[in-house]
């Protein structure tokens, strides 16, 4: 009877993600592409997807990180220098005298449509793997480490990532300190006629297909017996070793996977905002992801995804008119040019932050997902499950 | 089943368990008595791999587990109810239950329904969150979840702390039927009374070394062990 109703549940949850999906189709190809919702639909579902990989640690494994840019910042170079078309590799490394990496692999899989999207997937998933290779690598002595000096040694982490990727010497590869750009983005993705011409708009759904299929592997894996032995390290160490469960070896594991995936998720930030500079990687991107996470919920996949967009909305979109003078709301117009002016927008939201966390002190979800909330209270639930 | 021969255990410096030797016969109910700082919970957390010996051997059915990780004893049949319950507190009864069994592979639908005759208060509160249990349901929870691994030997570290006497006699009572129903139990209490009661088997333990052994009812008469553990 469980398995029915879980059943069930999978089927409806399928349906609604197929929905959001064909929403976002059809947005993109009624309203203007300019509209500011296009930019925080793409950015809310790339920070979606990192956020969630950031909670599978923080949330489910009771792993504090603040490392994230640093796997995102690793994502997106391997996917910026493996992608760049081989015609462009001369401009983008001009100061290097070219490119060390001749090769661009969407022209692997022979361009084109197929090789686009074939290359892509291949960059995407080599982003992921050099993150958690990386992971791998520090997580070896970092994962000894507990709570807050866990959270000090990858932010350390993080910071080194950063300032290796803008030396010098490595010129050739990473481009120094300068961005490399030119490789294929969201935009790519927009099916074309002959003409030039755009015939249907895909540069929004393309964040958000890549998104649901990250983040349901994430889910899957939180359901398996991996997430179980997860949430178990999380709520009692001692416990959770005595019932046999292999601390290092699970640790290791969480926090690859989770790089994996910011890594990912690096990789399409690149390509959101057409060019990678390790310089935008700073653990200001790392703390704007654990602030996501604490407030949607620690320990809810869903309300990772809610905060993110609520977050990029609020931070790029609806406040955005704070910081000009005069202040427009609807019809009104109230002019204060010492008041409104750049900057304060981000005072207001981090007052707003402030109440936010003052008043859903567990996040907005707690450690509840979304289909939660339509379920009929426990205590009916508990009946069913006695019968 | 079980035999421990000349086992130390140090911290740091500090020697908690100064070379004790004991075995726990299959099918037996044996329990291991003492004062705090004794070194009981460390000798347990020894066995259970948590701790690695620096010296001694520990042996299951004649095989050699010294210093064995501890999921790899786990496997062999060994577990361990940590003292004061350590259950998964914003995990679900059932949650909880399923953890115990996580290095089995085969279904676990026929233990489920064993553990839940077992402790049919645990079946009631399958969906409720360990954390919202009270202390002897909590109690109850451990132990079925440590044998939701199969074990061979349970062993238990101080399964009445805290608990008020009632309920640590209907943890007794557990730990009888249990038995019954051939799992081997090694038992550490400082309850020295309810504990030497359903003993097969006692040891008693001072600062590290073992100084008295025998049967339950036996140690019970003791003198020295009176005075010292029973009050009288």
């Amino acid at each position: 009877m469980k398995q029915n109703k879980s059943k069930k549940g999978l089927v409806i949850a399928l349906i609604a993600i197929a929905a959001l999906l064909a929403v976002v189709i059809v947005l993109e190809n009624t309203l203007k592409p300019t509209s500011m919702l296009f930019t925080v639909l793409k950015k809310g579902a790339v920070y979606s997807l990192v956020a969630v990989s950031l909670n599978l640690l923080n949330g489910f494994t009771g792993l504090f990180s603040l490392g994230q840019a640093g796997f995102m910042l690793l994502g997106a170079y391997t996917y910026a220098i493996l992608t760049v078309p081989t015609a462009s590799r001369d401009t983008v490394y001009y100061l290097y005298g070219g490119s060390a990496v001749n090769f661009s692999l969407p022209e692997l899989f022979g361009g084109g449509a197929a090789g686009l999207i074939v290359g892509v997937t291949l960059g995407l998933i080599l982003a992921g793997l050099a993150a958690a290779f990386f992971a791998w690598l520090i997580g070896l002595p970092v994962l000894r480490l507990k709570s807050d000096y866990l959270a000090i040694a990858t932010l350390g982490f993080a910071e080194i990532i950063r300032a290796v990727f803008q030396w010098d010497k490595l010129g050739p590869v990473t481009n120094g300190a300068n961005m490399i750009k030119s490789f294929p983005t969201f935009t790519d993705f927009n099916i074309k006629d002959a003409g030039g011409q755009v015939v249907l708009r895909l540069s929004t759904f393309f964040p958000f297909l890549v998104a649901v299929i990250c983040i349901g592997i994430i889910v899957l894996l939180i359901h398996s017996s991996y997430g179980r032995a997860f949430k178990a390290i999380r709520e009692d160490e001692i416990a959770a070793e005595a019932m046999g469960i292999d601390l290092a070896r699970h640790k290791m594991l969480s926090f690859c996977i989770s790089a994996f995936f910011s890594g990912v998720g690096g990789a399409l930030l690149a390509m959101y905002s057409n060019q990678v500079q390790a310089k935008l990687f700073t653990s200001a991107l790392s703390y704007e992801l654990l602030l996501i996470v604490v407030i949607g919920g620690i320990g809810s996949v869903t309300g990772s995804c809610l905060a993110s967009f609520l977050y990029i909305a609020a931070s790029e979109w609806w406040l955005r008119g704070l910081d000009e003078d005069p202040f427009v709301i609807g019809n009104i117009a109230i002019s204060a040019p010492g008041f409104f002016r750049t900057g304060l927008r981000m005072v207001v939201f981090s007052v707003i932050i402030m109440v936010v966390v003052l008043f859903f002190r567990r996040g907005i979800m707690g450690d509840k997902e979304l289909p939660n909330l339509f379920k009929p209270r426990k205590k009916s639930k508990q009946k069913e499950a006695a019968k | 089943m079980l035999k421990i021969s000349d086992l130390k255990v140090r911290y740091g410096g500090i020697e908690a368990v100064k070379g004790i030797s004991l075995e726990v016969p299959e099918g037996q109910i044996v329990t291991l008595i003492g004062a705090n700082g004794a070194g009981k919970s460390t000798t347990l957390r020894t066995i259970a791999g948590l701790v690695k010996p620096a010296e001694g051997r520990i042996q299951l059915k004649g095989e050699d587990i010294t210093g064995l990780a501890p999921d790899k004893i786990v496997t062999q049949g060994i577990t361990l109810v940590p003292e004061g319950r350590h259950v998964f507190p914003d995990m679900t009864v059932l949650e909880n239950l399923k953890i115990g069994a996580y290095l089995r592979k085969d279904s676990l639908e026929e233990d489920l329904k064993w553990i839940y005759d077992l402790f049919p208060r645990l079946k009631e509160r399958s969906w409720q969150a360990a954390g919202t249990l009270s202390g002897g349901e909590q109690q109850m929870l451990a132990v079925g979840r440590a044998l939701m691994s199969h074990p061979k030997i349970m062993m238990m570290d101080e399964p009445s702390l805290g608990l008020a006497p009632i309920v640590v006699k209907g943890i007794f009572d557990i730990i009888r039927e249990v038995n019954r129903q051939g799992v081997t139990i090694l038992l550490i209490e400082q309850n020295a009374n309810m504990a030497l009661k359903v003993a097969d088997l006692a040891y008693v333990m001072e600062t590290g070394h073992i100084t008295l052994s025998g049967p339950g009812q036996e140690l019970m008469k003791d003198e020295a062990v009176k005075k010292a553990y029973l009050g009288k």
